[in-house]
């Protein structure tokens, strides 16, 4: 991967909290969480399960909102924002990809990575043209016109891929995005995404396998809805990939 | 037995688990038993009690014997088979004013002593005195008198002695609308004392005539001086009236045409029966029939279709517990009795609320009217209509429950366990097509092409909720229109109890529809919405603001719309042409407005639920529905 961690931060936290409920039943799966991530970085969040990582995620993609805290992507505050303003800072700055891949079942390939550019107000040709080079980027090419429900896990989760950068956005969020995969489209995605990280794009992902988080530049241990340990990791996947990741190849 | 326990209590369990949807059921199903409780309440009066009941109390004639002079009576009052009579009292045609509301009268001629045979039964007041009359009463309540008022006659005043009831004449508006026997010529003459029915036409019947549509002439009663001094040479005493009482009730038709064949000039008497009567006063009941029957059958359909989307909606939550039944070893028969009985014990129930709502209501609607004493005797609910009503309930718990529940039974047990619904169709044209439309147009249209059979049964809801709408607005404008004519007529601005009655019904019946159509929309605007959970909160995820998707969700739900509420226009005048046959229909502009209006209620009660959908954090659904 690509050097990182110079310049001001692409996104910035400071007492990012996500409280569910009140009194006795309240829990904060978010806990005054401060975060820089650099341009260009690739972060990873491990935990374990319920320790509030994926929510996290979620304010970060713009997903929910958090309780109380700063969120900032460069210099525009984005927890202030605006229901609409929200919904242009997912369309054009975040691209998220889901553990259960989250595709239209009723759409082709295709037509599920046209789709965030159709939102983006782009024409049906354009849609269609960026849809096909981001599914032959992904390797999915000859796939383009099947159903998800004639497609491999790991082909989906490669189509799901291809929809978050319909927009080219400047960061990508991955929550658990090898979780439902085997080995070997574990390896597959984890490739795609030491291609975007090499392409200079800033990746945050979120696991509970460490051998997916030791691909990153940073890692950060989260428990109880806080950050409990934070590592930089020099070798990254600079090393060969699959061998590092303990996945063969 | 173990199973049939395990069955009752599954099924109670849900119902206690989802009370809401389980009241909104019932609420369906009631409608339509009620309303078709009330149509069989209907069906079997003919007023017969009440109408003989009045006979009884003011010693009704068998015959009555319009003539054109007294010296007529007496060949008829010796005549065989007559065992008493009473007459001939003079009948004066006059114009009574009261209150800035007039009507034309038929004033009969009284002794101020009780005449053997047909004594109006007052209901208030006095009998006629000089210088005071009594009115019928359907009459005074039109006219808004009440005893004590002073009333004018051809601009002679007088008091108002009493209110009566009488079993010899039908009420207004209906006095001059009777089955009467008699030649043509003698039936145009008879006009002359219905002064308003000169251009109304007569059917020519094989052995007599039977004048029709004689609208909206009072009956009232004075002293014979009071009636003759209404005459003048411009309005000469051409009618005469003889009671009649016979040996043999039944004889009253043989009698009267036997009469008629005897003498057919132009002077002759016409003659009407008891039976007759009974038959005109019996109208008034079963006018009711044609806006009830129409609408409980419209209900019912409105029923089946609330129950169809209630049951879709919930058979998607039920799919996890399918599979758990299942994996426990329960048998595709267990879980399709499972899900039956649910929907069983709940239409049961709501046949009875039905039964009893409706049992307490046909009297109201039972009841014979201001012309006659009594109460109509067809108020208890036999068994057999119970029968009819509970199977009603039952046929509709199960078109709308028995495909699901075979469905659900006979699906993967593991597909059940992991909650997977039916996937979405595919209609590769529609993609392509929404792509090059606006957000919401591109949502909606692909929401509407997911789920066609959802969508088919939308669409088939609003048909209904419209045809029905479109039936009202049609018997509306009928109504208006025979109302509005009658006041013509008259230019008297009297009302018509019997088109009164009718739009009281009608209201009733509307006020139901709507309730229900509401409720049927509301219903398959949440199973959208609901169903549409994932997809939207998707469409979120990759940017769509939520108005653009709530946009989607109601563009999804008119589109449906659209072609039912167009079909709803002919299914609608089908109906009112049942309830109906000579009716005319209204404006298109009404009908326009109806689809319109349709339209415009299922966007805005689809943007309530779509708004609410929509304001649920995006991640939070998207996770539950991978939980």
């Amino acid at each position: 991967m690509n050097e990182t961690g110079s310049g001001a931060p692409i996104v910035r936290a400071k007492g990012l909290s996500k409280q569910y409920g009140s009194g006795e039943g309240l829990v904060r799966a978010v806990d005054e969480v401060d975060l820089e991530v650099a341009p260009g970085e690739a972060l990873a969040i491990m935990g374990p399960s319920g320790c509030g990582k994926s929510t996290l995620l979620h304010l970060l993609g713009g997903l929910d909102r958090p309780s109380s805290g700063e969120l900032w992507l460069g210099d525009r505050r984005i927890d202030k924002l605006s229901e609409r303003g929200l919904a242009q800072f997912r369309r054009h700055d975040v691209g998220v990809v889901f553990q259960a891949f989250h595709l239209m079942d009723e759409l082709t390939a295709r037509e599920n990575v046209e789709l965030p550019a159709l939102l983006a107000g782009r024409s049906p040709r354009q849609a269609r043209r960026r849809a096909r080079q981001l599914l032959d980027q992904v390797g999915l090419a000859d796939r383009a016109g099947h159903l998800p429900s004639a497609l491999s896990g790991g082909q989906r989760q490669r189509v799901a891929i291809a929809r978050a950068l319909a927009n080219d956005p400047q960061i990508v969020l991955a929550d658990e995005p090898t979780g439902n995969l085997d080995s070997a489209a574990t390896l597959a995605v984890l490739r795609l995404f030491e291609g975007l990280h090499t392409a200079g794009l800033t990746l945050i992902v979120v696991t509970h396998d460490e051998r997916i988080a030791a691909t990153a530049n940073r890692m950060i241990s989260m428990r109880d809805g806080a950050f409990v340990d934070e590592m930089r990791l020099t070798g990254g996947t600079k090393r060969n990939l699959g061998k590092f990741a303990g996945l063969g190849g | 037995m173990g199973t049939a326990l395990l069955v009752f209590r599954l099924a109670a369990r849900d119902v206690r688990r989802h009370a809401a949807q389980a009241v909104l059921l019932v609420v369906a199903i009631a409608a339509a038993t009620a309303t078709l409780t009330m149509g069989i309440a209907l069906n079997g009066v003919t007023s017969q009690s009440p109408y003989l009941t009045t006979r009884a109390a003011t010693k009704g004639p068998d015959v009555v014997a319009y003539l054109t002079s007294a010296a007529q009576a007496g060949k008829l009052t010796h005549a065989s088979g007559v065992a008493s009579h009473s007459g001939p009292f003079p009948v004066a045609s006059a114009t009574i004013r009261f209150d800035g509301r007039f009507n034309d009268v038929l004033a009969e001629g009284r002794s101020t002593t009780p005449a053997a045979v047909d004594q109006p039964l007052l209901t208030a007041g006095s009998w006629v005195r000089p210088g005071g009359v009594v009115i019928e009463r359907t009459f005074a309540d039109a006219l808004g008198v009440s005893v004590g008022d002073r009333v004018s006659l051809n601009h002679k005043s007088f008091a108002v002695a009493g209110i009566a009831v009488t079993a010899a004449q039908s009420p207004y508006p209906n006095l001059c609308n009777g089955t009467m026997v008699g030649p043509t010529p003698a039936a145009s003459r008879f006009s002359n004392a219905c002064p308003n029915s000169f251009s109304i036409p007569m059917l020519a019947l094989p052995g007599g005539t039977e004048l029709s549509d004689f609208d909206d002439v009072g009956q009232i009663w004075m002293t014979e001086a009071d009636a003759i001094g209404l005459t003048s040479k411009a309005n000469p005493l051409t009618t005469y009236v003889l009671n009649l009482k016979l040996t043999n009730p039944g004889d009253a038709a043989a009698f009267a045409y036997d009469r008629f064949t005897r003498n057919s000039a132009t002077t002759a008497p016409l003659f009407s029966t008891w039976e007759g009567q009974e038959v005109e006063d019996a109208k008034l009941v079963q006018d009711g029939q044609g806006v009830l029957q129409p609408g409980a059958f419209l209900l019912a359909l409105l029923a089946v279709a609330s129950v169809a989307v209630l049951v879709g909606r919930r058979l998607s939550e039920y799919a996890r517990r399918v599979g758990l039944l299942k994996a426990v070893g329960g048998t595709p028969g267990v879980v399709a009795a499972t899900f039956l009985a649910e929907n069983l014990i709940l239409a049961l129930f709501a046949a009875v609320v039905g039964l009893v709502a409706g049992w307490l209501a046909a009297p109201l609607i039972t009841n014979p009217g201001a012309a006659l004493i009594g109460a109509a005797g067809a108020a208890p609910i036999s068994l057999g209509s119970a029968v009819d009503v509970i199977a009603l309930a039952i046929v509709v718990a199960l078109a709308a429950t028995l495909v699901p529940a075979i469905r659900a039974s006979r699906g993967s047990t593991v597909a059940a366990l992991n909650d997977i619904t039916r996937p979405p169709k595919r209609r590769g044209a529609l993609v392509r097509i929404s792509s090059r439309l606006p957000i919401p147009a591109l949502f909606g249209l692909r929401l509407v092409a997911r789920r066609p059979r959802r969508s088919l049964l939308s669409a088939a809801n609003v048909a209904v909720t419209t045809s029905g709408i479109v039936a009202v607005i049609s018997f509306h404008a009928f109504a208006d229109n025979t109302l509005s004519g009658a006041v013509a007529l008259t230019a008297g601005g009297l009302s018509n109890p019997v088109i009164n009655r009718d739009e009281q019904m009608l209201t009733v019946i509307t006020v139901m529809l709507v309730t229900l159509a509401a409720l049927n929309i509301l219903f398959t605007t949440w199973a959208t919405v609901l169903d549409a959970r994932h997809a939207a909160a998707l469409m979120q995820a990759l940017g769509a603001r939520s108005r653009q998707v709530s946009s989607g969700l109601v563009a999804a739900q008119v589109l449906c719309a659209l072609p039912g509420a167009i079909l709803g226009v002919p299914l609608g005048v089908v109906l009112f042409k049942l309830a109906v046959k000579h009716g005319s229909l209204p404006p298109v502009t009404w009908l326009a407005a109806a689809v319109l209006g349709v339209l415009v209620a299922t966007a805005a009660l689809t943007a309530v639920p779509a708004r609410l959908g929509t304001r649920q954090p995006v991640a939070e659904v998207l996770q539950s529905e991978t939980a």
